[in-house]
């Protein structure tokens, strides 16, 4: 899927948990968004993304698709 | 005139908890104080003749035909405006009051012409019911003197009291030749729908109905509503159906497929043939009101377009071949499990449809999970209400509105933020008019100059016109000064929220950045206003938020939900009649095709494919295995379809091509595709990028149920059989048995039982139950076996209410020197959606073009005139309309409809979209306008293509 247009999804939502004092919870909260709501072929792309240096992600979406990448353990199978 | 199946008790029914006993004509009867003489008459089986009176209008007192005596009182009150007391003794019929009526009655006749035979009216008309009930055996008075009647004299000069048939109005005719000036439309139209377009011109005999200064109907402020069709007793407003068919025969009761409001109707039939609509006086959502698509507007359904047999093609630009459901159904499943083969098991999908029934939706959503194997299925909701189900799911636990519609006649303040009730759900803006008129205080938050805010004897305490974009930083402003002025409600909090989000939410609103006075310049409202606005809600009583799409399609749609729901909770607005969080649905079963889990990450009743527990509650039902993953959201499909990963889509009853945004991307995105299949009335816009045609069935040609925007389920009925010969869940049902998965309902109603066994919130639920009790509001299960008006009452469904933050972020799509103008998109009241439906009525006499709404102002810079050819340029394309120059608007802000697919709105609508929900933004984009003299670029190849592809339809042959 065009990896820009998910670089900006994510970047959409991580600005919405960009209020969340505790930056932590904020990468939880993008993280825990994308594992609900994301189809896991989009997932893994984004992942793959931040793997390759994660261009154009912004600091918070980058720690939340660090995040995922830990939570989500279908993506390691 | 009224439906042929109602009782009419001559004025409204009065709630009152004190009961009166009284003696009618020696029957005893006891009735809520309050009520009529004539309505308690009525309980007790007695009819009094009336003419003015109907107990859909408060009563009148005028025509004099009513009238009884009463022990102890002096002269013949009328009945209708006679008030019951304890322990009154009345007669209805003695030998005086007989003799008044029949005085009455040739009065009225002296001055109505005896064509009854030939009368449209005849066989259901007051008049001449009223006639032979007072005995009227001669009329004294002649008609050689003044009169209505006839367009001349006897001496053959010119009557100037007659009046000709006004017949403007493309579905009702004016025949003032017939009236008896009762008022009842007037009044309908001032207490019913509160439009005030009809009005008594003149005095005594000159008095006359008129509508607004003596125009003609079609030119006149009338809304074509029909109210007043309904309300006259004669045929001097009649229905041009009524008059080319005659009567109805029998009448069934069903739900009309147009907005979210849901009216019940009683279709009038003649066999199979549809005579007239009436709105049920019992039903739940409309009490016996309508507007004119309901009522109206149902001619699509028999219209010359559609399309009943099924067609197949190899590519786009193949002629249509049409064959057998056989082989249709037989190809579809062929090329479905070839592209899985092929492309794997995620390579297809399905979208369902927000104008199917409940049942048909849920069987789409099964065979894509249990049939195909994925979760790759979506629906319209995407692009209209699914920031709604997202943020009320997050702060609330349910994602549905609060309230019943009803509720607002116990609300003190409105706040309508994003929504144009009068427009686009008429029938619930009529009541929420009333209400309004009764005293009832009113914020509007919009960019627009909606009708709500100035309409007769209605004007808003304050109309904050915000900058389109702004919604989240309007609502945090509200929030900072509920926050600081001490105006939560602490108590509710306390007992019925979650204390550590509330303390974080409060410390976040009461940010200096959020205040009123920090935003002003970014919202572009004065902050005294926005302040006074805020203590009014947080003040002003029972306080009811009414939102639309323009709150959630926006790039923070999901955000804005949940402020609306804070603000609801900080002030404790939520979980009693009359306040609450009410958003306004799009279409007619947003609502149920959202709760039928239509969504890629949710089963029926909103529970995550991931939850092990519901997964293998379907899995034990549906005996198969299901995929524990979201799948794709339609945004999603056209990205993967460009990928060349997504191949194949089923789409029922939805067209993409024209509703949704960035209309180049989504033809792009259908090009991509293998095979996509449309099931629908119409060639619509998809259609013509479809391989497989299946025909619809309309609403009125299967059984089933609708849920609207209070969650209420009502019954669709079959008046007629399907003209394409399967109604919509057969077709999903044949699909299914075809790809292999087998299904085998016999009526709609065991599919609901099935619905209602696998989703906790209605587990209640029955097509018996709904026959019995009319309409039921869900959740309606154990704990509330009857349905449920208001939700939240003692603890929120989520337990407690969760406050959320939601900062303001300003959207990517900014205005520049390039394009300078917000563009902001919306609907018309005689129009729906895309127009498939409506624009194959006459409702084309109100609207038959979509125009480009724009302030004087920026008009004038730009050497713009009422009417001329305007091109829109944005990001993502241009298009061409014609120009209205309108003060609605703000400088700054152009406005379109987008019903008429040449238009092309959404080819300018660019692919922003809600953070959580991708929701498009279709409300703010960033365009310059300029004059032109001929269509755009994309006008010009759609104008192209849409030849072809109707030459490749006429083509269409047997082989």
């Amino acid at each position: 899927m065009n990896i820009e247009r998910l670089v900006a999804m994510v970047n959409d939502i991580s600005r919405y948990f960009a209020s969340e004092p505790d930056s932590q919870a904020g990468a939880a909260g993008i993280a825990d968004h994308l594992k609900r709501f994301w189809e896991p072929g989009m997932r893994k792309q984004i992942v793959a993304h931040l793997a390759a240096g994660g261009a154009g992600l912004e600091p918070l979406a980058k720690n939340g698709v660090e995040r995922l990448a830990e939570i989500d353990t279908k993506l390691r199978a | 005139m009224l439906s042929i199946v109602e009782i009419d008790r001559g004025t409204p029914a009065v709630l009152s908890d004190k009961q009166v006993t009284l003696e009618i004509d020696g029957c005893s009867i006891r009735v809520p104080e309050g009520t009529s003489v004539m309505r308690a008459a009525s309980q007790a089986g007695i009819n009094i003749p009336k003419l003015c009176a109907t107990d859909m209008l408060d009563a009148f007192g005028s025509c004099r035909l009513c009238l009884v005596e009463i022990e102890g009182r002096k002269g013949y009150p009328a009945s209708c405006t006679t008030p019951v007391a304890d322990g009154m003794k009345v007669s209805t019929q003695t030998s005086r009051l007989a003799e008044i009526r029949r005085g009455v009655m040739e009065l009225y006749i002296s001055d109505h012409p005896l064509d009854c035979l030939t009368c449209p009216a005849n066989g259901h008309c007051e008049l001449q019911d009223m006639a032979g009930v007072v005995g009227l055996r001669e009329v004294r008075y002649g008609y050689d003197g003044a009169n209505h009647v006839f367009a001349n004299t006897k001496e053959g000069a010119s009557n100037p009291r007659f009046a000709s048939k006004d017949e403007s109005n493309p579905y009702f005719t004016f025949d003032p030749s017939k009236c008896i000036v009762c008022s009842r439309c007037v009044r309908a139209c001032d207490e019913v729908q509160g439009t005030f377009a009809l009005t008594i011109q003149g005095r005594g005999f000159d008095s006359k109905v008129s509508a607004s200064q003596d125009n003609s109907f079609l030119d006149s402020e009338c809304v074509s509503c029909g109210a007043c069709v309904q309300a006259c007793p004669t045929a001097t407003l009649s229905e041009k159906s009524l008059i080319e068919l005659g009567q109805a025969e029998h009448s069934v009761t069903t739900t009309c497929a147009y907005c979210g409001v849901g009216c019940s109707f009683r279709a009038e039939m003649q066999g199979e043939e549809i005579v007239r609509m009436v709105p049920n006086k019992d039903g739940h959502a409309n009490h016996g009101h309508s507007c004119v698509k309901g009522r109206f507007a149902f001619g699509y359904a028999t219209h010359p377009d559609r399309i009943n047999t099924p067609m197949i093609r190899q590519k786009i630009t193949d002629p249509w071949r049409i064959v057998s459901w056989d082989v249709a159904i037989e190809h579809v499943a062929s090329e479905f499990k070839r592209l899985q083969a092929k492309y794997g098991k995620f390579s297809i999908g399905g979208i369902t449809s927000s104008r199917c029934t409940n049942e048909e939706t849920y069987l789409v959503q099964k065979l894509v999970r249990a049939g195909f194997g994925n979760n790759n299925v979506d629906t319209c909701a995407r692009v209209c209400h699914s920031p709604t189900g997202y943020g009320l799911k997050a702060t609330m636990g349910e994602s549905a509105g609060t309230q019943d519609f009803d509720s607002v006649e116990c609300t003190d303040v409105v706040l309508v933020i994003g929504a144009n009730p009068t427009d686009a759900h008429p029938v619930f803006g009529s009541q929420m008019k009333q209400r309004l008129r009764a005293g009832a205080r009113l914020i509007v938050i919009d960019p627009r100059r909606i009708d709500l805010v100035r309409t007769p004897h209605i004007k808003a305490d304050y109309h904050l016109k915000l900058r389109p974009g702004t919604n989240v930083a309007m609502l945090n402003a509200l929030a900072h000064v509920i926050v600081t002025e001490g105006l939560v409600d602490e108590g509710f909090v306390a007992a019925r929220c979650e204390q550590p989000a509330f303390e974080k939410w409060r410390a976040f609103a009461a940010q200096e950045k959020h205040s009123p006075e920090a935003m002003e310049a970014e919202i572009g409202v004065p902050a005294g206003m926005v302040r006074s606005a805020a203590r009014l809600y947080a003040t002003g009583g029972n306080a009811a938020i009414y939102y639309g799409l323009g709150v959630t399609e926006h790039s923070q749609g999901s955000t804005a939900v949940m402020g609306i729901a804070n603000l609801a909770m900080a002030t404790g607005n939520i979980g009693r009649a009359g306040v609450g969080v009410n958003p306004l649905r799009g279409q007619n079963n947003v609502q149920g095709s959202c709760d039928m889990g239509s969504f890629p990450h949710e089963f029926p009743g909103y529970r995550h494919v991931g939850d092990a527990a519901v997964r293998a509650s379907f899995e034990q039902a549906w005996g198969v295995h299901l995929h524990d993953e979201p799948g794709l959201r339609i945004p999603n499909m056209f990205e993967a379809a460009i990928d060349g990963q997504f191949k194949g889509l089923y789409i029922e009853g939805e067209d993409i091509a024209q509703s949704d945004p960035n209309t180049q991307h989504v033809t792009a995105a259908l090009e991509a595709m293998e095979c996509v299949v449309v099931q629908d009335l119409f060639l619509n816009e998809t259609a013509k990028f479809a391989h497989v045609f299946l025909p619809g069935s309309s609403f009125l040609e299967k059984d089933g149920t609708f849920i609207n925007a209070e969650r209420r389920i009502s019954r669709v009925r079959k008046v007629m059989r399907p003209k394409n010969g399967y109604a919509d869940w057969e077709v999903t049902q044949l699909l299914a048995n075809a790809m292999g998965y087998s299904m085998n309902y016999r009526h709609p109603a065991e599919i609901m039982d099935e619905i209602a066994r696998l989703t906790p919130t209605f587990h209640g639920v029955s097509f018996e139950k709904i026959d019995r009790l009319g309409s039921i509001q869900w959740p309606c299960n154990e704990e509330h076996p009857e349905g449920t008006p208001v939700m939240h009452v003692d603890q929120f469904v989520r337990g407690k209410g969760r406050f959320m933050l939601t900062e303001y972020v300003p959207t990517s799509e900014k205005v520049n020197a390039a394009y300078p103008l917000i563009l902001t998109t919306g609907r018309i009241l005689s129009q729906y959606n895309v127009g498939a439906q409506t624009r194959r009525t006459p409702n084309v006499a109100w609207h038959e073009e979509d125009r480009l709404e724009i302030h004087p102002h920026d008009a004038e810079e730009r050497g713009i005139g009422e009417g001329d050819w305007v091109g829109i340029e944005s990001r993502a394309g241009q298009t061409v309309l014609r120009a209205r120059i309108s003060e609605r608007m703000q400088p700054g802000v152009v406005y379109t409809t987008f019903h008429f697919p040449g238009s092309g709105a959404n080819v300018i609508t660019t692919e922003n979209s809600d953070w959580a929900t991708n929701c498009p933004e279709y409300k703010v984009t960033a365009v310059q306008v300029t004059r032109v003299n001929q269509p755009s670029e994309w006008q010009k190849r759609y104008q192209e293509f849409s030849q072809m592809q109707q030459a490749l339809l006429d083509a269409a042959e047997t082989p």
